[in-house]
């Protein structure tokens, strides 16, 4: 059995550790090799991946998995999930376990630079915010000195929260509290004036509460940046060219009005970006190490940013806000496929 | 003279008054009843309080739990659910997830092959349980049954297709566990346990006091990150070795430390009589300990390594911590999907019943075998 094939053999280690170094170089050709993608994600988090009835993954998230292996593979299923912890996302990233996080992890500095991953992209901007009960008629985050604020320790949400309040010159008293679902219930009990975290949670614990959804409002304020963002491992630049652009294809095909259901018949059309997108022209699926066709197989399988947006974030209750196109007022800028 | 003395005896006799029955408030359920839950105000008003809180707390599971309850809702609407929040259950939540919770994210189609390897665990325990299948072929029949259920559950011959271990989840993850923990748990304990009381090899008994006593300083749970997030860093790159026999790793070598501990208090608790005679008989150290010490003590401590046992198989349910979809983590992920979140109480209730099942279904056993193997301590 694996179990004790895994243990055993000495030999094994001796013969990986030659093929170790070659990994680090070249997570495409293992990829290939093994015929399918291992995309560390998130234990389940509404929306970006969590496991349906069936026992398949879906999400945000989960559809960048997909599309990456879309194309690779031309095949949207051909990935292994690895759910992962918040403890043990970066071990396995680098320890080889997965070959790309998508795991609703926020772009920072540190570990851009200091972690050695390299963040490929964003496809959801995430902020902190907050909510407050309707009937307590507060339309302003500035508006809540002396208030009673629910928020969960060990997170930059905590950090962040003191910042501001440091900022801002506005005093409050944090309650703390472990548990994510146990903070929300301290929220709706009323044991404090207001909940805060990213703002794509407090929009779906809001949308939980079918019944009482409407007396709560998310204030405007965003407090902190969180751009979350599929990550690869730092120096392996052929795969990170690939995750970047199978994101940007997504991208980039909302902006071209191409959808899983109408790319097959914008094949023929004569639009010099479609012809580019498809693969009609421009060679450029060869260029990436993959298929010409690569983006085309994205979009008809997985489909566009949009469609993906709509199918896992929007049924939470959480609106498109700086997640548009650039076009309509947005952040979502895909540079041009040419 | 003998005659009136016999006829005294008589008359004494039969003036003995008739059998009565004792007041019917004495006997049967009302005298049970005075005795031990009306004997006195206190008792009576405490009785009926809690006759009151009982009946209305039963009342208002009944409510809750069967007449308000939500049996099932057209596809993901749960609206239904929703407008009974808080007076009724939502059973639904089970009637949709039930084999999510049972089989994680194992293919959908394929279900069938973990609830087989459920049933081949079950069935494996029963055999084990009964002594009459106490024989050498017993663990011949345990690898037959381990291999099949390794070649149901990862396939990919006999023309089932291959399922890796990530998707592998719920009852059969905890049963996989717990049982593997056991079984290699319990040899490796008797080892450390013998070990620790070896006089003549200082070494080893310097390792397994050491052993014991660093892995019992530990929480599992400390355990269970190392084996996940430090021990990859130590191994080359492109090595990957899996998840879950990394926390099954883990697990076992936790629960030997506890059980050697409590194997080892069974050793000392045999009289040194036992190993004297064992040694005058000329017994060797290994048919010494295992002919007349390691069944004496093994007996002696069946409740606390039971305890033991049973702690370990809920236990298991930590893996969640490193994204293992055990039974409990699946029942959690269930309510994840916004349409079933808020119904908690239904998933939980439902994973508390099987791991109900299967910890009292250990106790029981435990309690009788302990009666069969020691007869002569009976009390």
């Amino acid at each position: 059995m694996n179990f004790f094939k895994t243990l055993a053999v000495g030999a094994f280690i001796a013969a990986s550790v030659s093929g170790a170094a070659l990994a680090q170089q070249a997570t495409f050709e293992a990829v290939r090799a093994r015929g399918i993608l291992n995309c560390g994600v998130n234990t389940g988090l509404a929306g970006f991946a969590a496991p349906d009835s069936q026992g398949n993954w879906r999400g945000l998230d989960v559809d960048m998995c997909r599309a990456v292996a879309a194309a690779i593979f031309g095949d949207a299923s051909k990935v292994r999930y690895i759910p992962t912890t918040a403890q043990q996302r970066f071990t396995a990233l680098q320890s080889g376990e997965v070959d790309m996080l998508a795991r609703n992890t926020t772009w920072t500095f540190q570990r851009d630079v200091q972690l050695g991953f390299d963040f490929v992209g964003i496809n959801f901007y995430d902020g902190q915010g907050f909510m407050v009960k309707r009937s307590a008629n507060v339309s302003s985050a500035r508006e809540l000195n002396g208030a009673t604020i629910c928020v969960q320790p060990g997170t930059t949400t905590e950090l962040n929260l003191a910042d501001w309040g440091r900022a801002n010159n506005i005093r409050f008293t944090p309650v703390v509290i472990e548990r994510l679902e146990e903070v929300n219930a301290a929220y709706f009990a009323g044991r404090c004036d207001a909940l805060t975290t990213d703002v794509s949670g407090l929009a779906s614990v809001r949308a939980s509460r079918a019944g009482e959804a409407n007396q709560h409002v998310i204030l405007p304020e965003v407090i902190s940046k969180e751009p979350l963002g599929p990550a690869v491992r730092h120096g392996d630049n052929r795969f990170a060219d690939i995750v970047r652009w199978s994101l940007n294809a997504m991208i980039e095909a909302e902006e071209l009005g191409l959808t899983s259901a109408n790319i097959e018949s914008k094949l023929s059309e004569r639009n010099p970006s479609i012809q580019r997108f498809v693969g009609a022209t421009g060679d450029f699926g060869r260029m990436l190490g993959l298929d010409n066709r690569w983006a085309f197989n994205i979009i008809k399988q997985v489909g566009n940013y949009g469609e993906s947006f709509e199918r896992n974030v929007t049924p939470l209750g959480i609106q498109r806000g700086p997640n548009r196109l650039w076009t309509q007022g947005g952040l979502m800028y895909s540079p041009p496929l040419r | 003279m003998n005659a009136p003395a016999h006829e005294a005896v008589q008359a004494v006799q039969s003036a003995d008054p008739p059998m009565r029955p004792p007041p019917m408030l004495q006997t049967g359920i009302v005298g049970w009843l005075r005795a031990n839950l009306f004997s006195s105000w206190i008792s009576t008003a405490v009785t009926l309080a809690l006759a009151y809180l009982l009946v209305r707390y039963a009342i208002a599971f009944v409510d809750w739990a069967f007449i308000n309850a939500v049996w099932s809702v057209p596809g993901q609407d749960t609206s239904a659910c929703r407008a009974v929040e808080g007076s009724g259950a939502c059973w639904a939540l089970i009637t949709e997830k039930h084999r999510f919770i049972l089989f994680g994210t194992y293919p959908y189609d394929e279900h069938w092959r973990p609830a087989l390897c459920c049933v081949i665990f079950v069935g494996l325990y029963l055999i084990s349980a009964n002594k009459r299948f106490w024989r050498r072929e017993l663990a011949l029949i345990w690898l037959v049954s381990l291999g099949a259920i390794g070649v149901l559950l990862w396939g990919g011959i006999l023309g089932l297709t291959y399922v890796e271990q990530e998707r592998w989840g719920g009852l059969v993850i905890t049963l996989v566990l717990a049982t593997f923990g056991i079984a290699f748990a319990f040899p490796l304990a008797i080892v450390l346990a013998l070990g620790r009381r070896s006089t003549s090899l200082p070494a080893v008994r310097a390792l397994c006091v050491v052993y014991i006593e660093l892995i019992r300083g530990v929480p599992l749970i400390s355990l269970l990150f190392m084996a996940s997030v430090m021990f990859p860093l130590f191994l080359p790159e492109g090595l990957n070795i899996d998840k879950l026999l990394r926390a099954q790793v883990a697990i076992i070598l936790f629960a030997a430390a506890y059980l050697a501990e409590v194997i080892r208090g069974g050793l000392q608790a045999i009289p040194r009589g036992q190993y004297e005679a064992a040694e005058a008989l000329g017994l060797s150290y290994w048919k010494k300990t295992g002919l007349i010490v390691l069944p004496q003590a093994l007996r002696l401590v069946i409740p606390p390594m039971v305890n033991n046992f049973i702690g370990l198989f809920k236990d298991t349910s930590l893996v969640l911590i490193i994204g293992i979809f055990d039974l409990l983590n699946a029942a959690k992920t269930s309510i994840i999907e916004p349409a079933w979140q808020g119904f908690g109480v239904e998933a939980y209730i439902k994973v508390s019943i099987i791991y109900f099942v299967f910890c009292y279904a250990m106790s029981k056993y435990s309690q009788r075998l302990e009666a069969e193997l020691n007869p002569g301590r009976r009390r």
